[in-house]
């Protein structure tokens, strides 16, 4: 009998939620064959079998929250498939329960026993007139109350209670405590994760944050032209495609030297100033959007950061981000125009101070030197936080950023 | 062998108690005997409560009641009539009832397969009990189980022998052959204030003595208070905190004699009855409890554990046991006790088991006093509403008493009723069911009662303990 452990989740991660199990009880299993899939905060990860056997039980079902070291499920070495009891095989059909990790272990479950008969789902509770009012008028769930009343009927007392309970409880977050009823074309799905930890980060940078964006416009003619010229050769030496994004990289990173303090962060009454470039950048994958980092791209030729990004990216695409990669950004680029994007207003990757938007290249006319000239035009969008960067830093950044994809030999000469 | 019935339980008794328990133990299908020898050694089954307590007091309580009504209160209401009290029909219409009830107990014990047992029952040993017939026979019947329902009797008091002539028990109170012109009520108890009632509407100068110096203790004060001067009003006389001392009888009628409790001089009333009616003590006496070590208590209850004594296969309920004496606490421990027997959950929720004094007006109660709320330290809320702003009442000039509700002051539970007012005996019960299931006083004032009826009080009375009483 070999458990199937919570593995450690990485630094500042306590729990994590059961994602899917791709095999059931009773189903014969591989040492270090992929069993059951995890969810965090911040990655999702996968738990391998410990040994050859069966996996005869399954301790934390879907849905349930699992805490490093809490046994997922047991696997009953040597086996065979046939013989192993179904412990939860038909649970499946049954709404997931969400089951607390069992901590202590249990004892060997006997060859032959029944399965448990599987909880009876709880009939209608009964409210007391009284209770019920109080429910109605508060929006408690009469399912969640416990009955102390004859034969577990709610009373007004455990109706008061619940309500005092909930009182006493923190403040769920900012969504509605009792869920609204589900029309005909409406369907429930349970946020993941890593969707809540977007929702609750996004909304976190834009309370704490002075917030704000200001444009500008690039003409990509001249990295075009660059690109162009050497792509097949950058391709053949590198092994890797030369795209936009590592001339933006450079770029930010260029303008970030001039503008420190969009590389700051706020921490308490001090600033942060960070004098390494580890850029952000932000990639949207099925499970939503992650923001892996290129570390140290300053020094990083533009093969290097192609390359990094496009490790990243796989990784992202694979779910295979380790929470490493996804800490310790000090700036952040994204770019919507991969989807079409004109103009866009990012929100902060707190704690950083600043966001470089990047949008669809679209040819527009243009006046160059008392002409009408075609180019294909950019607008960026620096969102930056204003408790940090001053108006003035902002747009000076910006500036810096549109003067060298311009003038890619800005770069270059560092100028 | 034939000598030695065997059964699977065996009652000793035969009053609510015992024929409740007679009677679910035959439901259940166990063979089952009850053992009584009727009441004065009548052929009758019942007990005290069927042939000379509650039945028949409330067949005399009944019909003074409506005489009284007759020569009061006929008139207002437009009808003349001048009452003649018939005493002999009275007392004969009482036994008519009362046989007919207790021959429709003997129907119920055919019915479910009880054997009646004529005798008196007396455990012989474990899994025995031994009957001796009226003419001294005795017979020995087997029993895997034995349950104790023996009851009570007057408690007797030193120095007032009772004769059931000129000094009488609740026995001899129901069966008077003349309405004594002045009766004294030694004890201003239930039982005491419901005879008294009886023989004042029937014409006696009635002074009830009592040792404490409130009436009906147990009662919640308020309500024992306001019971105290609607007695007074009708006539009735208190002498509270007064000690009896002693009874001398003569031809001329008893001389009772009592001091005060606190001290002070002797006072002397003479009268022509005198009603005992100072309590009740359990009946475990000649039981043969010793034959499977049990002994009961200094006053004689017999200690028992959900109805189980310290004997295997013994067990006791009713009056013979701690907790009110009445007739219907005796029946719920006789079902739990037959349930338990049968291997089934039998319980009582000892909380709500509701006392009922059956005079005029009626006070009727179940749950905690106010006093008792207040020892425990209990937080509570109290609704009240008076007779007097309900419209029932108000039609059929029948307008004394309330309604008072206590509720836990933060579960809103109701943890107490107290009625006092015409008919609320009846009206009680509601209140039971409520606290049965432990409602909240909100969840009787928002049960629809219907229009117009006295029940209409206990809505709003429910309303009062959250300050919204709608119609007073």
């Amino acid at each position: 009998m070999a458990d199937i452990m919570t593995p450690a989740l990485g630094e500042s991660v306590t729990e994590a939620t059961v994602a899917k199990w791709s095999k059931k009880a009773g189903d014969a299993v591989r040492k270090d064959e992929i069993l059951v899939e995890l969810e965090t905060d911040k990655v999702s990860l996968e738990v391998a079998s410990p040994s050859d056997g069966v996996l005869s039980e399954i301790a934390a079902e879907e849905g349930a929250t699992v805490e490093p070291g809490a046994i997922l499920g047991r696997v009953t070495e040597g086996a065979a498939a046939a013989a192993a009891p179904k412990a939860n095989g038909g649970a499946k059909a049954e709404a997931p329960k969400a089951e607390a990790p069992k901590a202590e272990a249990k004892p060997e479950p006997k060859p032959e026993p029944a399965p448990a008969p599987a909880a009876k789902p709880a009939a209608e509770p009964v409210l007391a007139p009284s209770a019920q009012r109080v429910a109605a008028e508060n929006k408690l769930d009469p399912a969640s109350i416990a009955g102390t009343g004859k034969d577990g009927r709610v009373t007004k007392g455990d109706a008061l209670a619940a309500l005092e309970a909930r009182a006493k409880a923190p403040a769920p977050a900012p969504t509605p405590s009792a869920p609204r009823a589900i029309h005909e074309r409406e369907e429930r799905v349970k946020m993941t994760r890593l969707r809540q930890t977007i929702a609750r980060r996004l909304k976190e940078a834009q309370n704490a944050a002075a917030m704000l964006t200001t444009f500008n416009e690039v003409d990509m003619s001249g990295v075009m032209d660059l690109r162009n010229q050497y792509k097949d050769v950058f391709e053949k030496k590198h092994g890797v495609k030369l795209g936009f994004m590592s001339f933006f990289v450079k770029a930010v990173v260029h303008a970030l030297k001039q503008v420190p303090e969009v590389n700051a962060e706020i921490d308490g009454t001090d600033l942060i100033y960070k004098n390494h470039y580890d850029i952000s950048v932000a990639v949207g994958t099925e499970r939503g959007l992650v923001t892996p980092v290129v570390r140290d791209s300053d020094l990083l030729t533009l093969a290097g950061i192609e390359k990094e990004i496009g490790a990243l990216g796989r990784k992202a695409r694979d779910g295979q981000l380790a929470l490493e990669d996804l800490q310790g950004g000090t700036f952040t680029i994204s770019n919507g125009g991969v989807y079409g994007s004109l103009m866009s207003t990012p929100i902060l990757n707190a704690p950083q101070s600043g966001i470089l938007g990047m949008h669809k290249i679209q040819e527009r006319p243009m006046v160059v030197g008392g002409q009408i000239v075609v180019r294909p035009m950019m607008y960026l969008a620096l969102s930056y936080d204003h408790r940090v960067v001053d108006g003035q830093g902002a747009v000076t950044f910006l500036v810096h950023v549109k003067e060298a994809i311009e003038d890619p030999q800005r770069l270059l000469l560092d100028v | 062998m034939a000598d030695t019935p065997s059964y699977d339980v065996v009652i000793i008794g035969g009053g609510p108690g015992g024929y409740n328990a007679a009677i679910r133990a035959g439901q259940l299908g166990l063979k089952v005997a009850c053992v009584d020898k009727g009441i004065d050694g009548g052929a009758t089954l019942g007990g005290t409560c069927l042939n000379v307590g509650c039945m028949p007091s409330k067949a005399l309580l009944h019909a003074s009641e409506l005489f009284e009504m007759a020569a009061k209160d006929f008139a207002g209401l437009g009808i003349d009539v001048a009452p003649k009290l018939n005493l002999k029909q009275m007392m004969a219409q009482k036994a008519e009832s009362v046989g007919a009830l207790t021959k429709g107990i003997e129907f119920l014990f055919k019915k479910n397969k009880v054997d009646w047992v004529r005798g008196s029952g007396a455990i012989a040993g474990a899994g025995k009990v031994e009957v001796t017939a009226a003419d001294g026979s005795k017979t020995t019947l087997e029993a895997k189980d034995i349950v104790i329902a023996t009851g009570s009797e007057p408690s007797p008091l030193p120095g007032v022998t009772v004769d059931q002539k000129q000094i009488v028990d609740s026995t001899g109170a129901l069966a008077l052959e003349a309405v004594p012109k002045r009766l004294v009520v030694i004890g201003a108890g239930i039982i005491g204030l419901e005879l008294g009632s009886v023989w004042r509407r029937l014409g006696a100068e009635v002074t009830v003595v009592e040792f404490l110096d409130r009436i009906t203790p147990g009662m919640d004060a308020e309500m024992a208070k306001t019971f105290q001067r609607s007695l007074t009003k009708q006539g009735m006389v208190f002498k509270l905190g007064a000690k009896v001392t002693g009874a001398t009888t003569s031809k001329k009628g008893v001389s009772l004699t009592f001091e005060p409790v606190a001290g002070g001089a002797a006072e002397t009333l003479e009268c022509d009855v005198v009603l005992l009616a100072i309590g009740r003590r359990p009946f475990t006496e000649s039981l043969g409890l010793e034959s499977v070590g049990i002994t009961p208590d200094k006053r004689g209850f017999i200690e028992t554990d959900h109805r189980k004594t310290s004997a295997a296969g013994v067990w006791a309920i009713g009056d013979v046991t701690h907790g009110p004496m009445l007739a219907h606490k005796a029946e719920d421990e006789a079902v739990a006790c037959i349930e338990t027997i049968a291997g089934k959950a039998g319980h009582v929720n000892y909380g709500v088991i509701p006392s009922v004094i059956y005079t005029y007006p009626e006070v009727a109660w179940v749950g905690k006093t106010e006093e008792e709320l207040k020892a425990e330290g209990r937080a509570y809320k109290a609704g009240k509403f008076p007779f007097t702003a309900n419209s029932r009442a108000k039609i059929n000039h029948e307008t004394e008493g309330f309604v008072k509700i206590l509720a836990d002051a933060a579960t809103d539970e109701v943890l107490g009723a107290h009625l006092i007012g015409p008919s609320v005996s009846e009206m009680v019960g509601e209140y039971c069911v409520a606290m049965e299931f432990r409602a909240a006083s909100e969840d009787v004032a928002r049960t629809c009662h219907p229009h117009p009826t006295r029940s209409e009080a206990l809505r709003q009375a429910a309303m009062g303990v959250e300050g919204w009483t709608m119609q007073a």
